[in-house]
């Protein structure tokens, strides 16, 4: 059901699913940088000609979730002029609209990490005005999903198995390789309506 | 003839001088009926016949798209030019019946943005007075910097100034004023796109800067209208047709080509759509090219030419027409 993948390729198979890049440091006065995890060493990565004058106009938002501290003094190595680290993707989107409330044209978006992230940070930069062209992305880390319950509506986060209980209604869902930009999430069907007693086990293959 | 858009037959009902430079033009359909929809930002192509030699020049519609009663254009008469403003400026009569193309528009709005910053340039300011009034109608967020030779060459300044208020921002030459185009450009919500008609060097300006600070390409629209420059006449053989012209010192390449009778496409007449477009199969010299439509690499490849602006000097230059 699943293709094998290198690491850093999303499976190519899934139409619906954006493709991500590599960053790279591009031509502006403003640069803002959103990040979780994995994500940290995409920035760290990324060639940087005059790193201490494109630092000192960049602003990062960063949450390690379960990588702990791992790359936050390199990332703090950087002198960004601003760094935030937050401790969940709901308080960086939130962090992210309110500098792209004030922001202006030209900035530059850099998004690095998982999936979710990269999606909801997106949304968050389209519904703001910034155009498609200035948003770079580049996948790292895991591959969970977030998948949103096409019966209920709700969204469960971090998804690595299939099939998948709903947080929200508890329904078996098949995590489909439906993916849709306007909510950022993975399209979950309930996987045994006709037969409720069938319950699949459940396999560990989003890592 | 049929390489452009189709055509409309107008009547000339009104022709004011706006200053010494500038007359504005007014055409209603001849029979009457509206003319076809338009949005802010369209030209058209307006046909003179001038004795036996026939001139298209493009212009842009200024008058209001919500009123297709009537189109507005204005000519800025160029003493030094090939003859087309000088032609409409003295032959053209109210009451005249004259040909013109039907609109089309390759400065169109982004109408997705939260805000149009548009830099005009003298005579510039035409397809802005079109879609200011779209804009002002839809509620949308505009503002308009105009730079102007003068106080009496600011054409339409006044009249703009006072029924758009606040959002005009007016800057003459002669008394030192100059639009400051990195501050102007660096202080923009995001959502915002930029429009410049003007000259040559005001588009440039505006380019690079905006590209320099970080604006993507579709955010920064602009629009000139090269006119044919003149130059020495020069032998062209059309190998499709199978004929060979000769284009003169105050014509283009293409009024030659359809001088011959010779059907080829257009839109722009400016070296701007793309449209004309013409595939060199032999050049014994060296072309002149004047478009911004062609990369530089193309320009050097010497296998692509754009008829409407660009020339030719040399021995022989063979197209595939
Ligand atoms: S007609 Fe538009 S580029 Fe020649």
């Amino acid at each position: 059901m699943v293709a094998i993948m290198s690491d850093d390729t999303p499976e190519k198979s899934i139409i619906s699913r954006p493709m991500y890049g590599r960053l790279s440091a591009g031509n502006s006065t403003h640069h803002l940088f959103v990040a979780d995890a994995e994500g940290a060493q995409a920035i760290l990565d990324m060639q940087v000609p005059n790193a201490s004058e494109f630092y000192s106009r960049a602003h990062i938002i960063y949450i390690p979730r379960d990588s702990g501290n791992r790359y936050l003094s390199s990332l703090q190595a950087l002198n960004a002029k601003q760094f935030y680290t937050g401790p969940s993707i709901a308080t960086a989107l939130q962090r992210l609209q309110q500098t792209l409330s004030t922001a202006h044209m030209g900035l530059q978006l850099y998004l690095a990490g998982t999936e979710g992230l990269i999606g909801q940070a997106m949304q968050v930069a389209m519904n703001a005005g910034m155009d498609y062209a200035v948003i770079q992305t580049e996948h790292r880390g895991s591959r969970a999903r977030r998948v949103q319950c096409v019966h209920c509506k709700g969204i469960t986060e971090d998804v690595t198995t299939q099939p998948v209980t709903c947080s929200h209604c508890g329904l078996l869902l098949l995590v489909r390789d439906h993916y849709s930009r306007r909510i950022a999430a993975f399209q979950g069907v309930c996987i045994n309506a006709e037969d409720p007693s069938y319950v699949p086990e459940k396999q560990e293959i989003f890592k | 003839m049929s390489a452009g858009t189709g055509k409309l037959d107008v009547l000339v009902t009104d022709i004011k001088p706006i200053n010494t430079l500038v007359k504005r033009f007014q055409f209603e359909r001849a029979d009457g009926r509206p003319l076809p929809n338009f949005s802010g930002g369209a030209h058209v192509v307006v046909e003179m016949k001038d004795d036996d030699r026939m001139r298209l020049n493009p212009y842009s519609l200024m008058s209001s798209p919500l009123d297709t009663s009537h189109y507005a254009i204005s000519v800025r008469r160029d003493d030094q030019g090939r003859g087309g403003s000088l032609f409409m400026h003295n032959q053209v009569a109210v009451g005249d019946r004259l040909v013109i193309s039907y609109p089309v528009n390759l400065f169109a709005l982004d109408l997705r943005a939260s805000k149009h910053l548009m830099l005009a340039g003298g005579i510039g300011i035409t397809p802005f007075m079109a879609q200011m009034a779209q804009l002002a109608a839809n509620g949308s967020n505009f503002e308009l910097h105009y730079s102007c030779r003068s106080r009496s060459l600011a054409s339409y300044a006044q009249e703009i100034s006072a029924h758009y208020d606040h959002r005009i921002h007016l800057y003459y030459d002669d008394e030192g004023q100059q639009i400051d185009i990195s501050t102007l450009l660096s202080g923009q919500a995001l959502g915002t796109q930029v429009y410049v008609c003007g000259p040559r060097g005001m588009i440039d300006a505006v380019c690079s800067q905006a590209t320099a600070a970080g604006w993507p390409d579709q955010a920064i629209h602009f629009e000139e209208f090269i006119t044919p420059p003149t130059g020495k006449p020069f032998k062209v053989r059309l190998a499709r047709s199978d004929k060979t012209i000769t284009v003169g010192e105050h014509q283009s390449l293409l009024e030659a080509i359809e001088a011959a009778g010779i059907d080829a496409p257009y839109l722009c007449r400016g070296g701007a759509c793309g449209q004309c477009e013409t595939d060199v199969l032999s050049c014994d010299g060296s072309m002149l090219h004047n478009d911004h439509w062609l990369t530089e690499d193309q320009h050097a490849s010497e296998k692509k030419i754009m008829p409407c602006v660009s020339r030719f000097e040399g021995e022989l230059l063979e197209l595939d027409r």
